[in-house]
């Protein structure tokens, strides 16, 4: 990436002025070493979790984060929130830089940045009592103490839709959508700027998911929230965002405003992905071409040469396999909606029909 | 899955679960310690060891009530009344010693009470220390892992690899009897068991999203410690922590009773036992008593300590048992219900929509 910066930072926002811009990653690696042998452990290798990565969330807004399992989202969440250290690249949040700080200098960051996790089962600590764990914050932060904490406590659950005389329960009493909206409600404690959302309804019914969507949403517009909203369910991230980043094996593939994104789509990856999503109309289901993407994701410990996707892109020619492609706007976009591809899916190709995608 | 579906579903689904929540109001959530308690007051034996151990804790900690009523206190010999012509122990109930003297002519019951106070602050202050000790270094070792793990975890493993009967003798001998010494002997052995028990579990309970949790809140070290993974680490601690004490009693049994433990003329069980040797062919009160002080004592402990462990993990292998034979005794078209049942106790798998 010649300047990723102009590319993908402030470009793919421009309704917003710079200064309107809460989030900032800008070319962040994340790479885990591969360790091999009993007492004198050796690096054999490195995990390239995330890779050169470049994205900008404005103030009150959602940024959908797309990806399989492996493709480094939940290591960039991770990587945002200030919980692992990143390998090289700058996160600002809110014009301050917060890259790799110590937990003391992170403490204060912390109250503006919070994480609801995937699984609301592992996510809640089954000894303790859920007004415990919502008082957390609280505690951690010092910013109340006794009753005041109970009844900002229970002011919570109920802004989340618990009851509030369930202060003394057990996460075990609850289900599934209502442990989440414990997660929810310890997130917001602090009145946090920004949540970062790991998955957040991948664990739970349609039905559930709805809901905690919803609440989601409401609180949004409540407490002027930026989420960062990282799912692979298309069209949840559809439902919530307003702009739409794909990740591949570590790398973005396309980014922009959600409704180009969905509706023209430029990256063949971004193309296959959509026509792989389940339709509940039957006669859309009926009419769409799957494209079968053929063999697996490649291993992140060797990542493949040029662009990532080029072993099973169906338009791939030799010169994916040696040069990397730019995360930059194709002809005919605009401006802010940005692809990695060098052969990008025109209008109405069909790429189901294409080289080795034949489905068998 | 489209939105508007989604939404109306959502709406419909809240306003059943804000009608379940009226009568939830009612309910009375119970802690792990409740439901604990609850299984075991229905384990007959762990009850009846209970009862057992409160009994001897009572008689021990009233020993000087029952030297009130005998007007025997235990370091005094009373060689005309407590001896035969012979020199030998008197037997039970004979001149007001109810369970015969010993071999300087003491009253046997109440030595035996004293011993029993000795025992007991030995065996719950050394399980104290070691439990508390246990629990720091595996703490430390499990979470933070690296070096402070290599080398914690290996004290650990010399500690358990040691010999600690020779090496309990060559400390007492060196650093000369005395109940300071032995109780530091006994909780110097008792702590590494424990460490490595909590080590591993801290090590899978620090992966859990709760933890991670905890740290983006901005919680230090020591308070997920704490706060996140202590509670998580009390139930087999306590286990341990219950069968540890009949062993520590054992131990300091032992050490008095090679004579590098409690020193004459304080009572001990241990103590009293090795001068009961010498009488055993005359006075068969002298051994016996004593010797069934300290069976009753340790088996209590074990006997509660396996049913504190029974009730604090339910799938053990008792009520597993149990629940087989109810199902056998049930019948054939039973057990297919019954698997039936089992199968939706496996968490209901939601198909992820995978964009893939």
């Amino acid at each position: 990436m010649s300047d990723p910066l102009a590319s993908a930072g402030t470009a793919s926002t421009p309704a917003v002025a710079a200064g309107d811009e809460l989030v900032r990653v800008e070319n962040m690696v994340k790479h885990f070493p591969v360790r091999a042998g009993g007492l004198f452990r050796r690096s054999v290798g490195q995990v390239h979790a995330v890779d050169d990565v470049s994205l900008s969330i404005p103030r009150g807004q959602t940024l959908g984060l797309v990806g399989e399992t492996g493709s480094g989202k939940s290591t960039l969440a991770r990587c945002v929130a200030g919980l692992i250290p990143v390998t090289s690249g700058r996160v600002t949040f809110d014009g301050r830089d917060i890259t790799n700080l110590s937990r003391g200098a992170m403490r204060p960051i912390r109250r503006e940045v919070q994480m609801i996790f995937q699984d609301p089962y592992s996510s809640l600590n089954p000894r303790r009592r859920v007004g415990s764990i919502i008082g957390d914050p609280f505690a951690i932060h010092k910013t109340s103490t006794g009753g005041e904490r109970k009844r900002q406590v229970q002011d919570l659950m109920e802004r989340v839709g618990l009851n509030p005389e369930h202060y003394n329960r057990f996460p075990a009493e609850f289900s599934g959508g209502q442990r989440q909206r414990i997660g929810v409600a310890r997130a917001l404690a602090l009145r946090p700027k920004l949540i970062i959302c790991d998955e957040p309804v991948s664990a739970l019914d349609v039905s559930i998911q709805a809901q905690v969507l919803n609440l989601l949403a409401d609180l949004q517009r409540d407490f002027g929230l930026t989420y960062l909203f990282i799912a692979h369910d298309l069209e949840v991230v559809r439902h919530v965002s307003d702009s739409v980043a794909v990740m591949y094996l570590g790398r973005i593939g396309e980014s922009g405003p959600r409704d180009p994104v969905y509706r023209s789509p430029r990256h063949p990856y971004t193309v296959a992905l959509l026509s792989a999503a389940p339709a509940a109309d039957p006669d859309t289901a009926a009419a769409r071409q799957r494209i079968i993407l053929t063999g697996d994701v490649p291993s992140p410990i060797d990542p493949p040469s040029g662009c990532r996707f080029h072993p099973r892109c169906p338009k791939a020619e030799a010169v994916c396999g040696q040069q990397e492609p730019q995360l930059e706007a194709k002809a005919g976009d605009a401006a802010t909606h940005l692809t990695a591809c060098h052969f990008p899916v025109q209008a109405g190709e069909n790429l189901a029909a294409a080289g080795r995608s034949e489905p068998t | 899955m489209s939105v508007t579906g989604l939404e109306f579903a959502g709406q419909e689904a809240a306003a059943g679960e804000s009608a379940l929540d009226a009568d939830a109001a009612k309910i009375q959530g119970r802690s792990q310690w409740q439901l604990t308690w609850r299984r075991l007051r229905r384990d007959k034996v762990a009850m009846a060891a209970l009862a057992v151990i409160a009994v001897i804790l009572l008689l021990a900690i009233f020993a000087p009530v029952f030297v009130a009523i005998t007007h025997h206190p235990p370091n005094i010999a009373y060689p005309n009344t407590g001896e035969d012509a012979a020199g030998n122990p008197v037997g039970p109930g004979t001149a007001g010693f109810w369970l015969g003297t010993d071999g300087t002519g003491r009253d046997l019951f109440i030595r035996i009470l004293y011993g029993a106070r000795i025992s007991l602050f030995v065996g719950f202050v050394t399980t104290a220390i070691g439990a508390v000790a246990g629990v720091i270094v595996g703490l430390m070792a499990g979470y933070f892992g690296g070096v402070i793990d290599t080398v914690l975890a290996r004290f650990t493993d010399a500690v358990l690899a040691f010999p600690y009967v020779v090496l309990a003798l060559a400390l007492a001998v060196v650093l000369g009897p005395s109940l300071t010494v032995i109780i530091g002997v006994i909780a110097f052995f008792s702590w590494a068991a424990i460490a490595r028990i909590v080590r591993g579990q801290t090590l899978s309970i620090k992966e859990k999203e709760y933890i991670e949790a905890a740290r983006s809140l901005g919680a230090g070290p020591f308070r997920i410690m704490i706060f996140d993974i202590l509670p998580n680490l009390l139930a087999p601690v306590l286990v341990l922590a219950t069968l540890y004490i009949p062993t520590a009693i054992v131990f300091e049994a032992t050490l008095s009773y090679l004579g590098l433990g409690i020193q004459p003329p304080t009572a001990s069980w241990g103590d009293i036992l090795a001068d009961a040797q010498n009488f055993y062919s005359t006075s068969w009160w002298y051994v016996v008593f004593p010797a069934l002080a300290l069976l009753i004592t340790t088996l209590a402990f074990n006997l509660l300590g396996d049913g504190v462990r029974d009730a604090m993990d339910p799938r053990t292998e008792r009520v597993l048992a149990a629940g087989k034979a109810r199902r056998r005794r049930r019948g054939k078209h039973q057990v297919l219900a019954d698997g039936q049942a089992e199968l939706s106790h496996v968490a209901p798998y939601v198909p992820p929509a995978e964009g893939s």
